[in-house]
């Protein structure tokens, strides 16, 4: 079945430093460094990554993460709350625009 | 329960089988070129300090990820008289180590015995336990064997959670594995200071790599700690092999070619400098010899005219033998590195 999201076009993903190695080589060390252990381990920052992954819909992250935070020994309760995190917070800004909404319907009004 | 893919009779049952879809021309680097560019083909054994001794495929479980097809219904058994030739070679020899395994090793009517010489010996002892064969009825002297002639004893446990164990191992496996260990920590078995080492192993509940091993005991210990009161010594984390009962679990799922494409593009050369072949001699339950346990259920025999059973053991031309490798053997190189005491790097 034809689709615009290929799984396999993950493995191109070295392809986009053929238009710019430099920027390419500077994009893949700021990466590999923002996912080694740090202040937070490398488990919790897979996790992050899953949810942030989940917030901008990117199947190719989704993909990779859900990997990731099991090859990090996570477990689907954690990773299912981990994208709730995700869904929580886009919810949230939806709604917490209201405000906007009700400031201007305020306004508006009589 | 599962069944054995003998008792199936699949094809997949059939070492020649497995070893023609590992050695299948595909996209990726072979194991052999990739070890050619790390300077390491071919690869030579560096001694034997661990000699591991398969004593059958005998098992009361039927593991998901069994790389051994090993279950109840499975009737291969090293006899008795393979067992002495085995004693006889530890006699003869300063391996410093046996790692008897299976199948349930300890369902082997020779496995008492083969603990026993070994430790009058004063040789290491390591027990690949199920941990639930430590709760069968005619084995409930079992755990009181192991701390008598203190055998190291390597437990299977992938997760500290039920569901996931027994995805892997069989319904109810997990609340069984942790009366057994309850019943080893009772006699002292993974206390400091005992003298009794309890190791766990984790082996990944899917196709995908194992977790770092530091950071996964770490959360072994506080879960398994806090949710059951039970210690242990270590953890060692495992890279599922593609042979046999999960190679049937990568091709059913859809993830083979994954699965190879992920454990080849995490080829470390630290991983294949560190390989456990390359100290280990593998003894099958027929006494025939392999350079692993992973070689032996692929049926790939010692190479180069060497000596191909135990009763023919030869120190001298065995301690620096050129090794068998396949593309099945990506498993033990890819990240971290795995071996049967877990990452090697």
């Amino acid at each position: 079945m034809d689709t615009y999201y290929h799984p396999h076009d993950l493995g191109k993903f070295a392809d986009m430093g053929k238009g710019n190695p430099d920027l390419w080589e500077k994009f893949m060390a700021y990466y590999s460094a923002v996912f080694a252990e740090g202040a937070l381990t490398a488990r919790e920052k897979a996790l992050i990554a899953l949810a942030v992954a989940h917030a901008v819909q990117c199947p190719y992250c989704i993909d990779a993460y859900t990997q990731g935070c099991l090859e990090q020994g996570s477990n689907e309760q954690e990773m299912t709350e981990a994208v709730h995190v995700a869904c929580a917070i886009r919810g949230g800004a939806s709604l917490v625009h209201g405000v906007q909404m009700r400031n201007v319907a305020g306004k508006l009004s009589m | 329960m599962g069944r054995t893919l003998a008792i199936r009779r699949l094809p997949l049952a059939s070492a020649l089988t497995q070893r023609q879809l590992l050695e299948a021309p595909a996209q990726r680097p072979r194991f052999c070129e990739r070890m050619a560019d790390a300077g390491l083909h071919p690869l030579h054994a560096t001694g034997i300090s661990v000699l591991q001794v398969n004593v059958g495929k005998f098992c009361n479980q039927t593991c998901r990820h069994c790389h051994v097809d090993a279950g109840p219904e499975r009737t291969e058994q090293m006899s008795a008289d393979t067992a002495e030739a085995c004693i006889r070679v530890l006699a003869s020899s300063s391996i410093t180590t046996v790692d008897i395994t299976g199948g349930a090793p300890e369902l082997n009517p020779s496995f008492r015995r083969l603990v026993r010489a070994a430790r009058a010996l004063g040789r290491h002892v390591i027990d690949r336990c199920n941990l639930t064969v430590l709760t069968l009825g005619p084995q409930q002297d079992l755990a009181e064997f192991l701390a008598t002639h203190q055998v190291q004893v390597v437990a299977s446990l992938p997760y500290f959670q039920p569901d996931q164990a027994d995805a892997q191992r069989g319904e109810g496996v997990f609340e069984k594995s942790i009366e057994g260990l309850r019943k080893l920590n009772a006699l002292g078995y993974g206390h400091p200071g005992s003298g009794l080492a309890l190791n766990l192993v984790h082996n990944p509940v899917g196709a995908f790599l194992p977790a770092p091993q530091d950071s996964l005991e770490t959360r072994f210990r506080r879960e398994l700690g806090q949710r059951y009161g039970v210690v242990f010594n270590r953890l060692f984390t495992i890279t599922n092999m593609p042979i046999s009962r999960f190679l049937e679990f990568l091709l059913d799922s859809g993830n083979y070619q994954g699965y190879m494409d992920r454990l080849a593009s995490a080829f470390n050369p630290a991983a294949a400098q560190a390989v456990m072949c390359r100290s280990t001699l593998s003894v099958a339950w027929d006494g025939t010899l392999h350079d692993c346990d992973f070689n032996q259920m692929l049926e790939l025999p010692l190479a180069h005219g060497l000596p191909r059973h135990i009763r023919d053991f030869q120190l001298s031309t065995l301690e620096r033998r050129p090794i068998v490798t396949g593309n099945h053997c990506f498993g033990c190189t890819a990240s971290n590195g795995s071996s049967c005491g877990g990452a090697t790097v």
